[in-house]
């Protein structure tokens, strides 16, 4: 090991504590494995399922069913077309992948139509009042998380 | 070759053929309307594009509507928009500004209108820019009549649009994508290839890559704008197609360009070239 790296193990070790404490990862600072899975869960505090599905069908935060079917949710009406039905997606995907798939969903899927919804740089022109914003938060990300690994 | 792989192989070319097909997805592409002047023939579905055309078939945003919506445009009299070109013939007949002209005092009926819609926007060489059919009808009335300019995008522009588009119902759209007109029309391709907003969605993403599927409720299109100004149930108006670009804009998060602005109407000529061959349709009634 080189002189500087040994140097920098402190400081990373600081640098640790402070998110710990803050207890959310930032999404500049999330960390992806080369197949786009995220292993470290956002904010520590697991997912709540029946959130995550309340989120995962409304309009305003996850949307999903615009794009993905889910038999799950078929009280509700109109199931999307665009992506796979979500039916037994946990069978297909661990939870870091599922976690990956919905932080940034091109580290996975290259040149999806699919939002990333815990990224911040998003297209161009982003309206002002959601600018440097997330579509989700950290723990809605980890509640539709949760709800995705109910679905088997 | 190996068993497995050429059957892996088979199933790829069948995936591929499967692209969107109204035949083959029963859908209805016969579109006749009848007019005050007897039946018109509108071409909502086109086989073979012009080459260099990035779809493998065009279509009509009418042929994604429900029965009930297109059954409102196969009869003028049943075609809610109508009452706004109503108005605009009206307005069309009537003096107007200090010159105290109307548009049929310099240009007769409006069917001496017949064929323009086709071929716009275009590259006005007297004028030195590019024109879409609103910037003529404001050119007209600054320049002939002495009367200010109609705001892009309102009410009363939009149905004097939709009354000079109609003239040209049936015909082919046809705009120049060459010459003068060309940078223009990149600017617009950049523009529908561009992802915007924090949705992170290009035009492309909608109506290109999945027209003919569900997004929620909606059947998506090719987003054409053969058939602009549209009606629409939602609005119980007439929209103007800078309109829509905007709606569109504003669905994915992203700050739209201005209606009537440069971009946006490049943009128009890129789209309108997209759909070179359907017919021109408007008033059009869409949900
Ligand atoms: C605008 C469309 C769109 C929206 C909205 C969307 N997705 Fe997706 N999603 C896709 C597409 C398309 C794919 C397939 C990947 C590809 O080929 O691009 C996909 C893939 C996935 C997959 C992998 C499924 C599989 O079987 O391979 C998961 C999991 C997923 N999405 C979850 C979600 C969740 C959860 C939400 C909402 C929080 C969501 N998606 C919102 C379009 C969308
Ligand atoms: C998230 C998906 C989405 C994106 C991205 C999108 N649109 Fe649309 N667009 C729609 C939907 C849904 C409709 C209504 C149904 C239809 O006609 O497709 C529509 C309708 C239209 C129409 C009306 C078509 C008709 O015949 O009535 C036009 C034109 C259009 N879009 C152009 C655009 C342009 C240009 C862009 C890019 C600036 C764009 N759209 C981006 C979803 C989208």
């Amino acid at each position: 090991m080189k002189p500087y790296q040994l140097a920098l193990i402190p400081a990373s070790f600081l640098a640790m504590a402070t998110l710990a404490s803050a207890g959310t990862i930032k999404p500049d600072d999330v960390v992806f494995a080369p197949n786009g899975a995220v292993s470290t869960s956002l904010t520590g505090t697991p997912g709540d399922p029946a959130n995550g599905r309340k989120v995962f069908a409304n309009r305003k935060l996850g949307n999903c069913l615009a794009c993905h079917k889910n038999s799950d949710l078929s009280e509700q009406q109109f199931h999307g077309e665009i992506g796979p039905a979500l039916d037994g997606v946990a069978e297909r995907y661990d939870e870091a992948q599922l976690r990956g798939i919905l932080v940034n969903s091109k580290k996975t899927f290259e040149g999806t139509i699919m939002p990333s919804f815990y990224r911040l740089k998003n297209g161009a022109r982003t309206m002002k009042k959601f600018q440097g914003k997330t579509i989700l938060t950290a723990q809605q990300v980890e509640d539709v998380v949760a709800y995705l690994k109910t679905l088997k | 070759m190996k068993k497995t792989t050429r059957t892996a192989m088979i199933g790829a070319f069948l995936a591929a053929s499967l692209a969107f097909s109204a035949q083959a997805g029963g859908m209805n592409t016969e579109l006749v309307i009848d007019t005050d002047n007897g039946p018109v023939k509108i071409i909502t579905h086109v086989k073979n594009p012009p080459k260099g055309s990035p779809l493998s078939e065009l279509y009509s945003g009418w042929v994604f509507r429900s029965k009930e919506t297109q059954a409102l445009e196969t009869d003028d009299f049943d075609n809610p928009g109508m009452i706004f070109v109503e108005q605009a013939r009206d307005a069309w007949n009537t003096p107007d500004g200090t010159v105290g002209k109307s548009c049929a005092d310099c240009h007769g009926d409006p069917s001496s209108m017949k064929g323009l819609r086709t071929v716009l926007p275009r590259w006005d060489a007297k004028l030195g820019k590019l024109m879409t059919l609103e910037d003529y009808v404001n050119e007209s009335r600054v320049k002939y009549m002495g009367a200010k300019p109609w705001k892009y995008g309102g009410g009363q522009l939009t149905a004097m649009v939709a009354l000079i588009s109609m003239q040209s119902r049936g015909m082919p759209v046809n705009v120049k994508t060459d010459g003068p007109v060309r940078k223009f029309w990149e600017l617009g391709k950049k523009l529908y290839y561009t992802r915007v907003g924090q949705l992170d969605m290009a035009c492309s993403n909608c109506h290109e890559d999945n027209y003919g599927k569900y997004i929620r409720a909606d059947h998506l299109s090719q987003g054409q704008i053969n058939g602009f100004p549209a009606y629409r149930l939602k609005n119980a108006k007439l929209n103007s197609v800078h309109g829509r670009f905007k709606g569109c804009m504003k669905n994915i998060r992203a700050t739209p360009y201005k209606v009537g602005s440069d971009e946006f109407k490049a943009l128009e000529l890129y789209v309108a070239s997209r759909g070179n061959g359907l017919s021109v349709e408007a008033p059009s009634v869409r949900n």
